[in-house]
């Protein structure tokens, strides 16, 4: 009995009493403090170790879903997991290769001249690989029938079934076809519809130019052929027929992605030379030359710093060797760099901060808050003070800072800038509260002193005292205004 | 296993109970023991029809992850491919196929089951590989609408809104309408159907063609939906834009659910008792199933987040005096009835202590100051506040290269909020976006622009305050603890999408025909026609049922929306949600951007 007495002490004590006690804090937050202590105290009398009503997993997932067996009943095979992640890459790698058998017969091959050589070829594999079920005898199916309509045809392809597409012989009949695949929606039918067009009218030898006008007044069809030849990676073949059909629609951009294709520097560097000419529009010309223009610097600059770095001789890269080339970086990154290395370089160099501004026009602000943080990495407090120092006609030196002193605060905060400095910023900052803030924040003892000392604020000035260490040079300080003030006020 | 699909209004048992029927048959074409190789993007999906036990019952002995090389030595008669119709999966199955030992005895047989449609071209493609004939069986399994819970059905095909804007593929279309044929064999036909965008018009072409098609397909059954409304996700192109504040939402938000699964960090969810913990905190992320079968989250998901908190302390009273309860009894009969309680109250206690942790998870990101300055923003955009110029807590942003993601974000949030934006603002951004993240990110970019989230302003009218006003999207007094108003989902934004929802169900979209005409794609109505036999008569105070379904996504916040105006008591509507995706707003533009190759280092 006592035993019993004992334990509903103990419970009274564990849960219910500082289950809910309610502290003054912000109700939102104690609400939840609350409901978790609750769920804490009750812990120690409920042992639900064995009958939890469903069994789960560490991970959650309850044992017996499907993901969860998955791992279970191949850990108890020889394949080992951990290989997945790495197998799936190269699968898709290996995906990305597959269609390149064909790419070798473009379209552009086929109208200078060297039709009759490469028709054979696009008969064996173009038109096999994605016609379906183009040339096989009929022999060979048992459902097969010749006289299936254009809508029954779709129809039966829709559902999966095999067809001969082989009596869609005249260009009308193919087109028929082909405006009923599209009117069916299901674009596994257009695709196969559509390179059957595709593959077999050269095969006929018509006139092509007949064919593209067709397609460019059926653009869903239009559309499934370029993101087939997207997906397949035909990159050629698909800017083929982008330029023939004089569809303007992705062309410029299909083929600048295609850059991101090029792994060497170089290459990839000509290419986007090759982009420029192309007819963007105005915009987008100029972003593309700049992109060019960047690459372009990026090339000589990390030959020049990689030269630099291995001779051994520049402080700064031997106090501060690079994490990575600079290379394909976008070009605050570039001009980040370009502060941190190269910040005092006349700006003639390809590489000086100044150049890279006036070439790519990078805005004032976007400047400025680059080279702050590139500067105050290197703890160059100097060169920050330059940074915001202008002189006046007079030879008057003012400090200006075009993103804000509170910003210029905050990064220099960032970067372990000492007091000294830092103060030397809260002190400009404009506002009033935001100066006291900030200054606060970072324990900028002289800008606090001096800010309340300004605004004659006895009360926030004595309050302040408490602040600050005992004895300390801040502490006189006050000490002194408070006197100063109480002269002030009684004279 | 199941139990809250049936919670709802419409018994959604019958459609997962349909999908079940029609794996095992496809399982017992294959005679013998099986292993299955699993596409994995699938296991999820298929995780929400069947577990492994239902394959285990039909002989399914291994499952494994497809991946290239050779298949895993299993003594099975039967190996299964379930795949998804893509050509780079056909690669895989290939090569599996032809590293397996021909020598080995007895042999296995190939199967492959197409999910959810065959593929004349992934078919072609194994024949010009010489593997087709290798396989036995080709099927497909129709999994098209996929029961979430109770009141929601997705397609889970992620880039149905990529592929109907961007490529101008409308396959995923076909396969909604597919999906509403096999639910209208199921519940009855449906016998209006409402639509707003092009989209909408195409499902309902499709749909109202199928059904010409088979015209054996009529069937008896007493319809159960009332209304089908069919919605574009570009007619509403804000909504996933802005920052979901409901528990669920917010959950999603930060941590993404799949397949209603949330994967958690682990620190909140340490080892229950005491003087374990300390050692050994586990590492891998807890994993948590959400939905309305656990009834405490059924009753916080839909709520504002400021209004979760009460709601968990409330909890933790009960159970705390339901703990109580044993000192209390006294007779072995009242012991007996405490005992017999006790598993129903543990479930309970850990539950609340789950939520509560997330709870606390969202709260420490909810009370950032950046979470704020974010929201701030966007709500300034919503209610009209400065879209027309350069914002600087975006340009902020930008100098401090957060994440690209948000940028975008906020940046066709103030687009589509100011009916695009003027050229020099679009300049100006789209400069500061390539400079700071890299030029390559122009092809991005495009992708936006033609999907219209990111547009300059094409006329000198703003069309976005009309329409603000008109279905009165912005609400200034909102209510977070009682809700009056769907505008509770944002704290202050009524989603578009379902205040058109709204509006149809009451006065209809008759009134707000101007509107109408400003949002893009045509809107309409069409009529099936029912037997007589089948008509309904509609009891008094009966509420109408309306199967909303998104093309091209949903949010957890617009399903919260319309929950709300199911439960309103005067409402005379409940919604059932289906969409091709349930998607957010990061996830969104995530499927919109152009996969760019990685970094070389």
């Amino acid at each position: 009995m006592s035993r019993a007495r004992a334990d509903e002490e103990e419970y009274w004590h564990s849960s219910k009493f500082r289950a809910f006690t309610f502290d003054d804090e912000d109700d939102e937050l104690s609400q939840l403090k609350e409901s978790k202590r609750a769920v804490n105290s009750l812990r120690d009398i409920v042992d639900d170790d064995d009958d939890d009503l469903e069994r789960v997993s560490w991970s959650g997932e309850p044992v017996g879903s499907i993901s969860w067996s998955i791992k279970e009943t191949a850990s108890s095979s020889s394949s080992s997991l951990e290989s997945r992640d790495s197998s799936l890459q190269k699968g898709s790698s290996s995906y990305a290769a597959f269609p390149k058998q064909v790419s070798s017969y473009s379209l552009s091959s086929l109208f200078k001249g060297e039709l009759c050589l490469s028709l054979s070829a696009l008969s064996d594999t173009g038109a096999k690989n994605y016609a379906p079920e183009l040339r096989r005898p009929k022999a060979e199916y048992k459902d097969y029938s010749s006289d299936w309509s254009p809508k029954d045809t779709v129809k039966r392809m829709q559902r999966g079934k095999v067809c001969s597409l082989e009596r869609f012989r005249s260009l009308q009949d193919k087109l028929m076809l082909l405006d009923e695949a599209v009117a069916g929606h299901d674009g596994n039918v257009i695709t196969a519809v559509i390179l059957m067009c595709f593959t077999h009218l050269y095969l006929s030898l018509l006139p092509v130019e007949i064919l593209f006008r067709e397609l460019e007044v059926r653009q869903v069809a239009l559309c499934h052929l370029i993101h087939f030849l997207k997906e397949t990676g035909e990159q050629k073949l698909l800017l083929d027929l982008l330029r023939l059909c004089f569809f303007s629609l992705s062309l410029q951009l299909s083929q600048y992605r295609e850059h991101l294709n090029i792994q060497d520097v170089e290459k990839r560097r000509e290419f986007l030379k090759g982009c420029i000419g192309l007819p963007f529009s105005a915009e987008d010309t100029s972003h593309i030359q700049d992109h060019y223009t960047l690459l372009e610097r990026q090339i000589i600059i990390e030959a020049n710093d990689r030269h630099l770095e291995a001779a051994g001789q520049s402080e700064i890269f031997r106090k501060y060797p690079r994490k990575a080339s600079i290379l394909n970086m976008p070009l605050v990154t570039t001009l980040f760099y370009s502060c941190f290395y190269h910040y005092t370089e006349a700006e003639g160099t390809f590489s000086s901060p100044t150049n890279l501004k006036k070439t790519f026009k990078i805005p004032d602000k976007q400047y400025v808050l680059t080279a702050l943080a590139a500067r105050a990495k290197l703890r160059a407090w100097d060169d920050v003070d330059a940074l915001f120092t202008t002189k006046n006609w007079l030879g008057y030196t003012k400090k200006k800072a075009p993103i804000g002193f509170h910003r210029v605060v905050e990064i220099l905060q960032k970067n372990n800038a000492p007091v000294q400095v830092l103060q030397e910023y809260v002190r400009l900052v404009e506002d009033v509260e935001t100066r006291l803030n900030l200054a606060t924040k970072y324990k900028c003892h002289d800008v606090v002193i001096e800010t309340y000392r300004d605004l004659k604020d006895r009360i926030q000035l004595t309050a302040y005292k408490c602040k600050v260490e005992r004895g300390s040079a801040e502490e006189e300080k006050i000490n002194s205004i408070l006197s100063n003030m109480v002269r002030n006020t009684s004279s | 296993m199941a139990a809250h699909l049936s919670s709802g209004r419409v018994n959604l048992t019958a459609l997962r109970e349909a999908g079940r029927r029609e794996l095992r048959e496809f399982l017992d074409k294959c005679a013998g023991s099986k292993a299955i190789v699993w596409d994995e993007y699938l296991t999820g999906p298929f995780g929400l029809i069947a577990q492994y036990s239902l394959l285990k019952e039909h002989e399914v002995e291994k499952m494994f992850t497809l991946k290239p090389g050779r298949l895993p030595q299993a003594d099975v008669k039967n190996i299964i491919f379930f795949v998804r119709p893509k050509l780079e999966l056909m690669d895989i199955i290939t090569d599996n196929v032809l590293r397996e030992d021909r020598g080995r005895s007895p042999q296995r047989d190939f199967h492959i089951l197409f999910v959810p449609r065959r593929s004349l071209l992934c078919e072609q493609w194994l024949k010009e590989q010489g593997v087709l004939g290798s396989f036995i069986h080709r099927d497909q399994y129709s999994l098209d609408l996929i029961p979430f819970d109770g009141d929601l059905l997705s397609m889970e095909s992620e880039s149905a809104f990529k592929e109907c804007y961007l490529e101008s593929d409308q396959t995923s279309l076909y396969h909604a309408a597919k999906g509403l044929m096999t639910l209208q064999a199921l519940y009855g036909t449906i016998p209006q159907i409402f639509g707003k965008g092009e989209c909408a018009r195409h499902v309902a072409n499709m749909m109202i063609r199928m059904k010409r098609e088979f015209p054996g397909s009529q069937n008896s059954i007493f319809p159960v939906f009332d209304t089908l409304l069919l919605l574009d996700r570009n007619v509403d192109l804000l909504t996933p834009l802005a920052t979901q504040l409901t528990y669920e939402g917010l959950i999603d938000e930060i941590y993404g659910i799949q397949n209603t699964y949330v994967k958690l960090p682990p620190e909140k969810f340490a080892p229950k008792k005491q003087g374990e913990g300390g050692k050994d905190l586990p590492t891998e992320p807890k994993k948590l199933q959400l939905n309305s079968a656990e009834e405490l989250y059924a009753e916080i998901r839909d709520k504002n987040f400021n209004a979760v908190g009460s709601v968990l302390s409330k909890r933790a009273k009960i159970i705390s005096a339901a703990f109580e309860e044993r000192h209390h009894a006294k007779t072995v009969g009242e012991i007996k009835q405490f005992v017999s309680q006790l598993p129903h109250m543990q479930a309970a206690r850990s539950s609340l202590a789950n939520h509560t942790s997330i709870a606390e998870l969202i709260k420490d990101i909810t009370t950032s100051e950046d979470f704020f300055d974010n929201l701030t923003v966007e709500q300034e955009f919503m209610s009209g506040i400065d879209t027309d110029k350069v914002n600087n807590y975006i340009e902020d942003c930008i100098a401090q290269k957060h994440p690209l993601i948000k940028i975008l974000r906020l940046v066709c949030l103030q687009s589509v909020c100011n009916s695009g934006l003027k050229q020099k603002v679009l300049d100006y951004y789209k400069r500061e976006i390539l400079q700071t993240y890299g030029y390559e990110h122009i092809l991005t970019l495009n992708n936006l622009e033609k999907a219209g989230l990111l547009k300059p302003q094409t006329s000198s009218r703003n069309n976005y305050p009309t329409i603000r006003k008109t279905l009165r999207l912005w609400m200034d007094d909102v209510n977070e603890q009682n809700p009056n108003d769907i505008s509770y989902v944002y704290s202050g934004y009524a989603p578009l999408s379902v205040r058109l929802a709204q509006l149809l169900a009451r006065p209809g979209w008759r009134s707000i025909e101007e509107v109408l005409k400003m949002l893009p794609g045509p809107h309409f109505e069409e009529r099936q026609q029912l037997p007589t036999g089948l008509q309904k008569k509609r009891q008094h105070g009966e509420n109408r049922v309306t199967l909303v379904f998104f093309l091209g996504g949903v949010t957890y916040a617009e399903i919260a929306a319309l929950r709300f105006l199911s439960q309103m008591e005067d409402g005379g509507t409940e919604y059932v949600i289906a969409t091709t995706k349930l998607i957010n707003g990061t996830s969104w533009i995530k499927s919109l951007m152009e996969k760019l190759e990685p970094a070389p280092f």
